[in-house]
């Protein structure tokens, strides 16, 4: 049977609601559960539980009362140390904002309070989100919980670390180039970056603003599904959230896929590819096609240049977004020296750590005089054609599907000496960033104990789609 | 000595609006506690994000069709990025109109007497804040920044390089602020709300640009100093160099800042957190429907209906809020010439004197009005009736309550004048016999009467006792002989 701290949201929500379940049980055998494992995993980097324990009393008193408990009511969650959380402290793994204390809750963190979620804490990322393995932490990397010596992928290694082993229940991250669907991959669990301007980024600490969104990493497609109608929809905020009308994600759960017609672009199949992932990802398209759906192999020409279009879109705006990190007004300052250009050329040099500012050299060189027509303009150039190439695509297919990573997760340390190879593992999971796509990853099955994941991507605002099809995926595969 | 171009770059606040340019702090910040009117935002606390005030748009598009200048289908803005304590972010959120970007309009001109200087752009940016010295920037340990201006509204208007003198400039400058003040956008009069930077290049140098000129009257003198300094390099047959430079206020000079080689490096690049913003022509043409009377229709009409002289009628556009109060004197007294020279003459030359802002002065039409009926009724006269405005500017008291209190009514009592006069006679009895013959020593007789009573003697009254008087004496001298 099951332990208390290893249900799925929805059914949290189900026994809270109906008194089989006492909030306060559950979230204090959630931290039991952290303090067991976390030693090892390294998932958190900040645990709330004085705040979550209250909230929790709270929320069984509100049942008791027979009060109105909302659609995520007592479901214990993970954040990821960059979406900002008032009164607890939001790191995003780096020494500069090591300090740092948000007055303000994110718009995504205000729509979870509001339909009763319980934040446990804040968890462990690359540096600024600037990674895909979460070495890159200024708190020491997270580790994969189903193997000591590798990696849980990154960005957002710690929520997705944290779902996998029961630490959190559902957890949100951040995707900008893979960063939530990579350590979905990497952990066995889902994660979905939704349709850029879908979740505001009100609160998100930014990256690179025009590709990332906010991201729930859970345990199921089900609670995929109330987790996105919770945080979806547009927010006054954020001048790049965009008015559509709302969702509800739930019904698209159960929906049969008769007749779905699937993509398989080669070009996210490339040579590098591990085998036993190929093998694992034609294994999960052949279940879908026993299901009723269709496959037929395509080719994107534009891709070839997605992975160098993206990190320097990436890079350019990040390279301006952490000009602010100066020590100055909040965040690490080092102890002073001579005039204001010395004391803040000495925080950031102490502030930021080596990928950071690899980065951000990266990002300045792109955008100089001289140069920015030939980097950063072309990028935007080669972001429009793969655009156009997807939308051709987008014509004939519902979804498109591909490996998630090309890769099994790697042993720690084994990418950090040659940054370049650390950047190929993003080149299944950038092209959904660049067009503004919604791209899900889904476990279908593992090697060697290793996870591996399915990516599938859809159009703008179909994820609905995404949702149909991995939840169909996922139902055959528990059987 | 060949041909000077002048170009300026008015930094203009707009500071009519409630809130800043991407969030919602209030705008009157002036004379405020320091970092009192600040937010997570405008701060560029980590991950907030603009959101651009609408208002500041409408009020940007007013000034562009004011200016005659061509508003773009839609416009970007661009992060300006550069390391300085007043930049929060430690970038700017500006527009730019190179790499694919398009700010908010381009042309259009401004009318002075005898040309017209064109407007190469206008764009809407974000102000940064302020910063202070402990003394002077020299002895000061430290700056001090006060981030309440940082996120305000402001609008660069670029001219292209038509003015050929620094008097000109100033011209031009008094023209766009008078503009800006009949839109009731930017009030020109609030500290550091206007501001500018000059280019100048003469014939046979290069350009160089002014940086740091606080208000126009600055401007004027900064070109002064930078023509004169140019001009004896050229003398010398030394060409002068392409470079910016700063203007000391203090010193009156303009000090090199850097030799430019290129453009400075900003790194331009579209800002990602806004969208572009769309402007419809329905948008125009809405905004278009509210736009007020401009200087120029402003003086016709003050000429046509109130018969000013085109001198006056200058003043009053100029100074617009004096205009203002001008329309409201002249509709409460039939005597708009005479009020406008009241206005034009004694008030503003002592509101000058005093540095008082005609904001600050703290007198009503009403004030204004009632003054001149007592001088037209001849409770006062012209001479004391100026006392008693300068009093009224500085308190507000009414005149009727500043001349009893202070006792200036006019003195119509013959008696009195009679004690007077002939108190005058008896100290001045060589004046007495000179103004027998002499109108000048009458008059002076006449004068030392209105002296003892500080000019309340009834003049009239006074003439008429002093030469009845005279006559007396003449009588009984001839008496005598
Ligand atoms: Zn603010």
């Amino acid at each position: 049977m099951k332990k208390i701290f290893e249900y799925s949201a929805f059914q949290i929500v189900e026994k809270i609601r109906n008194g089989e379940l006492s909030s306060l049980e559950y979230i204090n055998a959630l931290f039991d559960r952290i303090k067991e494992v976390d030693s090892k995993i390294h998932a958190y980097l900040t645990v709330a539980k004085d705040m979550a324990l209250d909230e929790a009393k709270e929320i069984d008193e509100k049942a008791n009362k027979g009060e109105h408990l909302g659609s995520l009511c007592g479901v214990g969650m993970a954040i990821k140390d960059n979406i900002c959380t008032e009164s607890i402290r939001t790191t995003c793994s780096s020494k500069s904002l090591s300090n740092f204390t948000p007055s303000y809750d994110a718009t995504v963190i205000e729509r979870i309070r509001k339909e009763d979620a319980i934040i446990l804490g804040k968890t462990n990322m690359d540096e600024f989100a600037m990674g895909s393995s979460t070495e890159y932490s200024f708190f020491g990397p997270t580790i994969n919980p189903y193997n000591d010596e590798r990696v849980a992928g990154g960005s957002s290694g710690g929520s997705a670390a944290a779902v996998a082993i029961s630490e959190a229940t559902a957890s949100l991250g951040s995707d900008t180039g893979g960063s939530v669907r990579c350590p979905a991959s990497f952990c066995g669990v889902i994660g979905l970056k939704p349709t850029y301007g879908l979740v505001s980024r009100y609160g998100l600490i930014a990256y690179a603003n025009s590709l990332e969104q906010i991201s729930p990493i859970v345990k199921d497609v089900r609670d995929l599904a109330i987790l996105l109608n919770c945080i979806a929809g547009h927010d006054e905020r954020d001048s790049t959230s965009l008015k559509v009308v709302k969702d509800d994600y739930t019904r698209f759960i159960g929906n049969d896929i008769k007749g779905l017609k699937i993509g398989v672009p080669k070009e996210l199949f490339g040579h590098g590819t591990n085998k036993h992932v190929l093998k694992r990802v034609w294994d999960a398209i052949h279940v879908l096609e026993d299901l009723g759906a269709s496959y037929t192999e395509i080719s994107l020409d534009s891709l070839e240049y997605a992975l160098a279009s993206y990190y320097i879109i990436a890079n350019s705006e990040a390279s301006s977004n952490l000009a602010r990190y100066d020590g100055l007004r909040y965040g690490f300052r080092s102890d002073e020296v001579n005039d204001w250009s010395d004391t803040f050329s000495k925080n950031r040099r102490e502030g930021f750590g080596q990928e950071v500012k690899r980065r951000i050299i990266l990002g300045t060189f792109a955008l100089s005089a001289g140069y920015y027509n030939k980097y950063y303009l072309k990028a935007q150039k080669v972001r429009t054609l793969i655009k156009k190439d997807f939308d051709k695509a987008f014509k004939k297919f519902d979804i498109l599907a591909s490996p998630t990573m090309p890769i099994l997760p790697f042993k720690l340390g084994e990418k950090l000496k040659n940054p370049l190879e650390m950047y190929m593992c993003d080149l299944d999971t950038v092209p959904a960033n660049l067009i503004g796509a919604p791209a899900i990853s889904v476990p279908c099955g593992s090697y060697d104990g290793l996870p591996i994941g399915i990516q599938f991507i859809a159009q703008p605002f179909k994820e609905g789609s995404l949702i149909q099809v991995s939840y169909k995926l996922e139902e055959s595969l528990q059987d | 000595m060949g041909n000077i171009k002048i170009g300026l770059e008015v930094h203009s606040q707009l500071t009519n609006l409630n809130s800043k340019l991407f969030c919602s702090c209030p705008t009157d910040y002036r004379g405020k506690e320091a970092n009192s009117y600040i937010c997570t935002v405008c701060m560029g606390i980590p991950g907030t994000l603009p959101v651009l005030n609408k208002k500041a748009v409408e009020d940007a598009i007013l000034i562009a069709l004011s200016l005659n200048s061509k508003i773009s289908d839609k416009m970007y803005f661009f992060r300006k990025n550069y390391f300085y304590p007043d930049m929060p972010k430690n970038f700017q959120i500006s527009q730019y109109d190179k790499a694919g970007g398009i700010t908010l309009a381009t042309g259009g001109y401004v009318s002075i007497p005898n040309k017209k200087v064109r407007i190469r752009r206008i764009q809407i940016e974000e102000d940064p804040a302020r910063i202070t010295y402990e003394g002077t920037i020299y002895k000061s340990k430290s700056s001090l920044v006060d981030y309440n201006r940082a996120g305000i509204a402001l609008l660069e208007i670029v001219t292209e390089p038509d003015m050929e003198s620094p008097k000109e400039a100033r011209i031009f400058l008094q023209k766009l602020s008078s503009i800006l003040e009949h839109l009731d956008v930017c009030h020109s009069y609030l500290e550091g709300s206007m501001r500018c930077d000059a280019n100048i290049s003469m014939e046979g140098g290069k350009r160089v640009e002014i940086k740091n000129i606080s208000s126009f009257k600055e401007v004027e003198r900064a070109l002064n100093f930078e023509m004169t300094r140019q001009r004896n390099l050229l003398i010398k047959g030394i060409s002068t160099k392409m470079e910016t430079r700063h203007w000391d206020e203090i010193r009156r000079v303009t000090i090199s800042l850097r030799i430019k080689e290129e453009e400075e490096e900003y790194r331009y690049f579209p800002e990602p957190d806004l969208v572009p913003t769309i402007i419809t022509k329905e948008w125009v043409e809405t905004i278009k429907d509210k736009m007020p009377e401009l200087p120029d229709a402003h003086k016709e009409r003050l000429i046509k209906k109130y018969e000013l002289s085109p001198q006056n009628a200058d003043v009053l556009v100029n100074y617009k809020l004096l205009g203002d109060f001008f329309e409201k004197c002249a509709e409460i007294y039939y005597k708009p010439g005479a009020i406008s020279n009241w206005l034009v003459g004694d008030l503003l030359g002592y509101l000058h004197e005093k540095g008082i802002q005609l904001q600050e002065m703290k007198i009503s039409p009403v004030h204004i009005t009632k003054m001149l009926k007592m001088v037209d009724n001849g409770i006062i006269s012209g001479k004391i009736a100026k006392t008693v405005l300068e009093e009224m500017i500085i308190s507000g008291k009414m005149p009727e309550i500043i001349v009893k209190e202070k006792g200036l009514i006019r003195i119509h009592s013959d008696e009195l004048i009679e004690q007077l006069t002939n108190k005058v006679f008896e100290e001045n009895k060589e004046a007495v016999n000179d103004a027998l013959e002499d109108e000048k020593a009458m008059h002076y007789l006449i004068g030392q009467v209105m002296k003892l009573t500080k000019g309340r003697a009834d003049p009239e009254l006074t003439n008429k006792v002093v030469r009845d008087k005279l006559i007396e004496h003449k009588k009984l001298l001839e008496k005598k002989n």
